[in-house]
Formats: C-alpha cells, structure tokens, sequence
C-alpha cells in the first residue's frame, strides 16, 4: 500500500515535523517501502486473535494517594531553552 | 601480571580484594586505553574521568575496610540512554544537545550502589533505532574486530554499538545497554562479547530515554557469561517507579552459570533456517547443538511458527510506539531549540534539525500506522500478530526449557553497506525481534568465528524470569568454543 506525497505532507504535520519537497519525495519511496514489506501481515487470519495488550501477566500495583514528590520547579527547568520565573517561554501561540 | 584491561570482572574483583591492584590504577588503566582509542573506534561519546577518579577513590576505601560491595571499584562505560545524573544524556540525537538530567536512572543507580565506577557515556544509534551504530549524532563506531586481510571499518552492530565496541575492545569491563529489537544481543553476536536481555520487567526503564515501552529493556554487555552475570543481578530490582518492572525476587544468577545442562531440554526452532542465512551460521548453529548434547542436554526440534511475521509486525508496534515516545521532544522544555514564529513552528523545525533520518523515518511509519483509518489495519493488527508469537514460544515451552538460534543472519558488515534500503537493515533483526514481541529473556553469546575471522554468536531464549537456564546453558557454549582471540589491535594512537 503506497503512500502519496499528500498522504506525507499529512503524516509530518501530524508528527510536528517540518519537511522539504526534497525530503517528501524521497519519504515517499521509502515510506512505501516499508509499508509495502509489511502488508505481509494480511497473510494471517487474525479474526479470533486478541490484541497483546500486556507483556507480562501482573496486576498494576498503586500506591497510596500521598504527595511523595514534587517542589523541584528548579530542577525541572533546568535545561530548558528559555524560562522566565518558573515558566517555560515559547513563541506566542497564534490563532 | 595480565594487563588490567584484560581482566574478566570476576577476576578483577578477586585481585581488587587480593590488593594485587588497586581501583584508582584499574580506572586509569582504562581510561588511558580510552584516550588512545576513542579516535579511532569513537566508542564514548562522553568520557568522565573525574567521576571515574572519585568513584575509584571511594572504592579503595571501601576495599580497605573490607567492605567492598558485589562491583566494588569495576570500571563501566554506560549507554547514552541511560539519564546519569548530572552527566550529559543524549540518547546520541542532536534534539537532546546538553541535556543534563537532575535524576539517576535505577538501573545505573543500582551499579553505583554496588560499586561500579562510571568511565563515561558510550555511543548509540539515536534513540536506539538502527542495528549499526551508523544513526548516532556524534558520528558510527568502529568494530575493534576487521576482517582477516582487511582495514575495512566494519560496524559493532547497534544500536548499542558504543557498548558492544568498547567492552570488546577493553575499554571498558562492562557496560550497560538497551535492547528493542536486539540491540544488546546483535552487537554482542558481532563483537564476540556476551549480551543478554532479561525478560520484560525485569529491569526498571525509569530513567532510560524510552523507544518503544512494551519492548525496551535494559541488560549487559561483558567479556564473559559469568560477567554478564554478575552485571545483570545487581541492574536488575523492582521498581516502584516503572509499573511494568515486575516484583520478583532477582535471582543469584551468577550462582547459577555453572551448573550445566544434564536434564535440560534445547529446543532448535526450524523456522530460524532462513534462505538468507549465511552457510557458516547454520553450520555453527549445528555445532552449538553438538556442544549441548554432549554436554548432557536433550535436543528437541520445535516449531515457531509465525517467526516470518515477528520482524514486520515488530516494524509496526516499535514505530508506533516510538511515534508516541518522541513527541514530547518539541523544543519548549529541553535540549534543541530552532526559533519558529509560532508554537506550531517550533515544534517543527526544532523536530526537522533534530532528529536524524531514520528517527523521522519511524516517528513518521508510527505516526501513519496509529493515524484514523489506519490503526486497525496496522498497529491492531500487528498487537494479534504479537499474541500469536507468544503464543507460539508458550507451546514450545511446554517441550523445552530453553531454544537455540543462531543470533545474526551475519557477521559484522562494512560501515555504508547497507546504508541503502532501509528495509535491508531491519533484515539484520531478524532473529532477535521474535524475543523482545514475547517479552521473553534472550541472550547472545560467542561461538565462533566466520571464514572472515570475525566472531559470530549463538542465541538462547528462555522462558519468562528464567534467565538462569539462559546462563547456565551459555557458559557450556562458551566453554565448548573455547577463549576467543582478542581483536587485534589496531586502534591504540602512539602513546
């Protein structure tokens, strides 16, 4: 199953990642590459199969609703690109 | 007296408490073979000699008062996906330039807790996706093993290609990596080193730069079965902090190495004979049957049969999941940041200048196979794939109690062979990735050498929390092939 070049542009705004025409074209051939090798998949009747949802058989263990954490806005910060107080700047959000 | 840097970690530890040598002088042996390699193999990405030093220091006190922990004073190199606190972290990707974590992963807390000197950062494939080590930012590694006749550059395997190279190359007496897809076990198959990657929850992903969380898992790399041992019983724990580590008690697995296969059942999978095996491999992998029975293990052919199926649905699940991992890499809290005139375009370009191809390449495969309209066909679909594969090893178990395959399609390649179809490349998974879909243990040790003179490794694959089968049956192959030639060095600067 081929993916187009609208189909790329469409996967990229979807994943946030900026692409060249370059790239898109390129993307395209090897996209459809890997998409093509694994549609070997529909080879197996899969109607009964349930999905894996869990690797191991455990049950989640929880914890107690305590406050254990937390009061390190400064370590959190600490490698970010550009702060102001305990706030993270980024450009204006534009609508 | 054995150059210090030939030593096993077992015999380290026992000189180290024989006051034959010291920690300071075990850490300075390896970080001057460091200082002369790492132009050429470019195994570090970050060398701590400092840390290295202080760490070492401490060590010989602790060994002064007799109170020297299970890797007191052992010099490691750790993979650069492991968050070391205060120590740059970058998972190899020029979108975590810098990034200096406030907090210690627990796998690699729980070496320092037992001793361990940190030598520095080792190299890998960016977020641990490829099986060469040629996707890192700061550049591939070069496999200390050439081809008889050759100066050829050949890779270490990946993506923990930093680890596989430096323990082979006795930069380091162990060292910590990741496996996904087969990231520990292929690298160790083509460096002659031994790899292991326990089962799924065995050791806690807090604090490693994840991939894929239902196939990431965190194991050793080291010079010996009863190193990789010793390694994985004090990296192993349950954590509270990672709700998929599991609470189970980490067995003595170093306890465990020599107790031999008498009784055991080996099971040989037939469809691991695949058409694009190398000859040799089969024959080695007949050998390693050859070296269990007489070693008092029963051989018993079994069937897996959806094996073909493990390497596609394993590039739909890892690219999905992945997709979803590395979103939170947008340039507003970490590491790179490209100006943009809005958020949007932040989060874009920064994205664009810092990930590597293939990065994009998954994020964008996940991207489309989670995507509306497509999610049944692919990730669903490929998750029922994942039950049958389980499935498959669960019935065999039944038989057997542990399986032998052979670990790569290959030996070692040539850096820029494969760099063409990307396709190609995931073909070097192929008998690693049935393991990590399971979430079983899997362990990858030497066994030989191809017509080319470069190792080849043996793979065992247990059942779930029985990594001691795994080691006990890989010393009697390490045993029956016998010592492996050190790489001959070509590396080393002049002095």
């Amino acid at each position: 199953m081929s993916v187009d070049r609208a189909t790329v542009h469409r996967i990229a705004h979807l994943a946030r990642i900026a692409i060249t025409e370059e790239e898109a074209a390129r993307l395209e051939k090897e996209l459809s590459g890997i998409l093509d090798w694994v549609a070997q998949l529909d080879e197996l009747d899969t109607t009964d199969v349930e999905p894996m949802t869990r690797v191991v058989a455990m049950t989640m263990k929880q914890r107690n609703d305590e406050v254990t954490d937390g009061n390190c806005a400064d370590d959190i910060l600490k490698n970010a690109p550009a702060v102001d107080d305990h706030y993270f700047v980024v450009p204006k959000i534009v609508e | 007296m054995t150059n210090p840097t030939d030593l096993t970690i077992a015999e380290a530890r026992a000189a180290l408490d024989r006051k034959d040598l010291s920690a300071t002088e075990l850490a300075e042996a390896h970080l001057d073979a460091i200082d002369k390699a790492n132009e050429a193999l470019n195994a570090f990405v970050l060398v701590t000699p400092e840390r290295a030093l202080e760490a070492a220091k401490e060590s010989d006190g602790r060994i002064a008062k007799g109170e020297a922990r299970a890797l007191e004073g052992i010099p490691l190199g750790i993979k650069d996906l492991f968050a070391t606190k205060g120590v740059r972290t970058t998972a190899c990707s020029h979108i975590l330039d810098g990034f200096t974590p406030t907090y210690e992963s627990t796998v690699t807390a729980n070496l320092w807790s037992a001793g361990a000197v940190m030598l520095g950062k080792l190299n890998n494939d960016e977020f641990a996706m490829g099986s060469s080590n040629e996707t890192s930012y700061y550049g591939p590694v070069v496999n200390p093993w050439q081809r008889q006749g050759s100066n050829a550059k050949l890779v270490p395997g990946g993506s923990s290609g930093g680890s596989s190279a430096a323990v082979a190359a006795r930069l380091c007496m162990g060292a910590t990596a990741t496996d996904t897809g087969g990231s520990i076990r292929q690298p160790a198959a083509v460096t002659g080193t031994v790899g292991i990657k326990p089962t799924y929850g065995r050791c806690s992903r807090w604090g490693i730069v994840a991939f894929a969380s239902s196939l990431d898992q965190a194991g050793p790399i080291a010079r010996s079965v009863e190193d990789a041992a010793m390694l994985l019983k004090a990296m192993a724990s349950h954590d509270p902090k990672d709700t998929t580590s599991v609470d189970v008690p980490v067995p003595d697995y170093v306890a465990a190495v020599s107790k031999g296969v008498k009784g055991l059942t080996v099971g040989i999978p037939k469809e691991y004979r695949v058409e694009r095996m190398a000859a040799e491999i089969d024959t080695l992998w007949q050998q390693g049957v050859k070296w269990l029975e007489q070693a008092g293990a029963k051989i018993k052919p079994v069937s897996l049969p959806h094996t073909k199926y493990a390497l596609p649905s394993y590039y739909i699940v890892a690219p999905a999941e992945a997709s979803s991992n590395l979103a939170r890499y947008d340039g507003v809290r970490y590491g790179l940041r490209e100006p943009g005139n809005d958020v949007l375009s932040l989060y874009e370009n920064t994205r664009a200048a810092g990930f590597g191809e293939e990065v994009k390449r998954r994020i964008l495969i996940g991207t489309y196979v989670l995507s509306a309209g497509y999610y049944d066909a692919y990730y669903l679909k490929a998750q029922k794939v994942r039950t049958l594969i389980k499935r498959d090893f669960d019935q065999a178990f039944q038989e057997v109690d542990v399986i032998l395959t052979p670990t790569t399609p290959s030996p070692a390649f040539a850096l820029g062979e494969k760099s063409g179809d990307p396709v190609e490349m995931y073909l070097n998974d192929i008998f690693t990735v049935t393991v990590n879909m399971a979430g079983l243990p899997g362990l990858s040790v030497p066994a030989g050498v191809s017509s080319e003179g470069t190792p080849l490794g043996l793979q065992l694959i247990g059942k779930p929390f029985d990594e001691e089968t795994l080691f006990r049956t890989a010393r009697v192959i390490e045993e029956a092939a016998g010592p492996l030639a050190k790489p001959v060095n070509w590396w080393s600067r002049a002095a």
